[in-house]
């Protein structure tokens, strides 16, 4: 049950990056760090006291750095890029596209500060178009974790994968749930409850919003299956037909544009494999504003009550 | 150094490099004229490269960032033997790896390029991967000088002295002509040599034609382990080799008829 959901503190995901990359780094010398000029707000600091050698400040030139990770691949190191999420994909997607997607290298591309929560520095730095932006392209990886424990274990396990990836945080603290030191499993989604009654799928903070909004659910009965769709590409497509097999509707919530995010991907399932009513938590082809990260959650309909709604939605839709 | 058989070499890459664009009926050839001098004193004398094996750990690193000029490169690793010459008569044809833009997939090309600005930030990879790792490879980056207006370069010109990339040369092929316009007048570099001294780059400038003075200046540059980053400023001419293309605009697109395509064969034989 949901409510059996225990918080364990409050921790921002960029933290479970910081001492994700430092773990990852005891275990593999050939992981290594790139930053933008932005090593504090993505928490390098662990890492690059104990390993200064496998640092490099490519200062405030994100194209040079996806290139320079590129190239230090073919040298057979594991280059984790840093910087905020806009700065790492719309701002630099050429070099991806084609110095790292179209030629396979094993580059993480790592970014804080995703969504509305990065708050206050307002619609410049908000991207909610950067999950749509790395899915389309072939061969990357998207991965968007909940919490700190998560975005943890994630940052170790890409370092085991090899290939391209997208690694999605945030920077606010947030409820850190999931336990500490757990498995990642790349492309398998995470089931938080079981219900019959209605899936909702989210990823990234809205994983939390998504259990507030299932606790009410089930106070009134109704049966919710949550699941954490921690990886949007690959995505869990077997695990998400089960689920909505089983119940028949479904609520997808993420910190992105609906148009081209987790909702889409989902909704591509259901059309292909089993049609059912779907309703979407996500911006709505908008850009952000500055304020506080709660506050713009509310305002952009991004809240524990939209989920509901929606929720409610679906369920009716469900019955007609 | 056998100036003699480095201008023979140069010679079939422009022939080689001329028959791939007539028969695809593809473009860019002025571009692969301006740098086949360049390629065969590389392949001949220069890189540290082994057709055999052409993922050698210790190999020297030629990143072609110009990659719309890649039939001349194709042309001189089918050459050296990197693949059977019969397999560039694939090269724009349905299904081929020879794509008209550099292809990671050919062996002895270390990435796709076509889209500019891409090369050397890679090339910073790769020399920052061999100072970490201590390996003795060089790393050298040819670029076009059109391509110097993609910002992405200077972001790297900046950088690399600051890393102190002394196992890096980058080679500009300076044909002084773009897509669709001189480069004076489309964004002039000029003063280009002062450009990359203040960027702290150690700049040597060749008549990028002269074979004996590219060999030199590319083989020092190589050597010169001083904790400065290489840049070599080629000037070139678009087209060299056949007098109807050379410094025409025309022949960065055209593809050559037939007409074209045997007076060209005939100059360069």
């Amino acid at each position: 049950m949901l409510k059996d959901i225990v918080v364990l503190n409050e921790k921002e995901t960029r933290g479970g990056f910081g001492e994700g990359i430092l773990e990852a780094g005891r275990k593999n010398p050939n992981v290594v760090a790139l930053t933008a000029d932005l090593l504090g707000s993505m928490k390098l600091q662990a890492f690059i006291k104990e390993f200064p050698e496998r640092f490099v400040q490519v200062g405030i030139a994100e194209a040079n750095m996806i290139g320079i990770a590129a190239g230090l691949t073919i040298g057979g190191k594991i280059p984790y890029t840093t910087t905020f999420a806009n700065f790492s994909t719309g701002r630099v997607y050429d070099q991806i596209r084609q110095s790292v997607a179209y030629s396979g290298k094993n580059v993480k591309i790592c970014a804080s500060h995703a969504g509305l929560t990065l708050g206050e520095d307002g619609a410049t730095h908000q991207i909610l178009e950067d999950i749509g932006l790395m899915k389309m392209l072939p061969g990357m990886t998207v991965i968007v974790p909940c919490d700190f424990n998560q975005t943890k274990a994630a940052t170790i396990a890409i370092s085991e994968y090899e290939g391209p990836v997208y690694l999605r945080f945030g920077r606010p603290k947030w409820p850190n749930f999931t336990p500490e030191n757990q498995p990642f499993e790349i492309g398998k989604a995470q089931f938080l409850s079981e219900g019959k009654d209605i899936s909702i799928f989210a990823c990234g903070h809205m994983v939390w919003k998504a259990i507030e909004a299932g606790r009410i659910l089930e106070e009134k009965g109704v049966s919710v299956e949550v699941v954490n769709i921690h990886t949007i590409k690959p995505l869990d497509v077997e695990g998400i037909l089960k689920s909505i097999q089983k119940t028949g509707c479904a609520v997808t919530a993420e910190e992105h544009n609906i148009i081209g995010g987790l909702g889409d991907s989902v909704a591509q399932v259901a059309a292909r494999h089993f049609p059912i009513p779907i309703e979407y938590v996500g911006t709505n082809d908008t850009f952000g504003e500055s304020g506080k990260p709660e506050d713009l959650l509310v305002k952009y309909g991004l809240d524990t009550p939209n989920i509901l709604a929606a929720a409610e939605k679906a369920l009716i839709r469900k019955k007609h | 150094m056998d100036a003699k058989s480095t201008t023979y070499l140069a010679g079939e890459i422009r022939k080689t490099a001329l028959s791939m664009v007539y028969e695809a009926k593809s473009s860019h050839i002025g571009g692969a004229f301006s740098m086949a001098d360049i390629l065969a004193v590389l392949y001949e004398d220069v890189l540290h490269v082994d057709p055999s094996e052409p993922k050698m750990v210790d190999r020297d690193r030629l990143l072609l960032s110009k990659g719309h000029a890649c039939s001349a490169l194709y042309a001189v690793l089918g050459l050296k033997g990197f693949f059977p010459m019969e397999s560039l008569a694939s090269y724009g044809q349905d299904g081929s790896s020879f794509l008209t833009h550099i292809s990671h997939y050919i062996p002895g090309v270390e990435i796709s390029a076509g889209s500019l600005g891409h090369g050397l930030p890679i090339a910073c990879g790769l020399a920052l991967a061999a100072k970490r790792k201590a390996r003795p490879w060089t790393t050298f980056c040819l670029m076009s000088d059109g391509e110097l207006d993609e910002g992405s370069n200077w972001e790297s010109f900046l950088l690399a002295p600051q890393l102190g990339l002394d196992n890096l040369v980058v080679i500009i092929d300076y044909n002084k002509i773009q897509s669709l316009g001189f480069v004076k007048d489309v964004i002039d570099l000029e003063p280009l040599i002062q450009k990359f001294e203040a960027f702290k780059w150690e700049v040597f400038t060749i008549d990028g034609h002269e074979i004996q003075e590219i060999y030199t200046t590319l083989s020092s540059a190589k050597a010169a382990r001083n904790g400065v980053p290489k840049v070599v400023i080629a000037h070139t001419v678009k087209g060299k080799g056949v007098d109807f293309m050379e410094n025409k605009l025309l022949w960065h697109y055209k593809s050559p008829n037939a007409t074209e395509y045997q007076q060209a064969l005939g100059q360069l034989d």
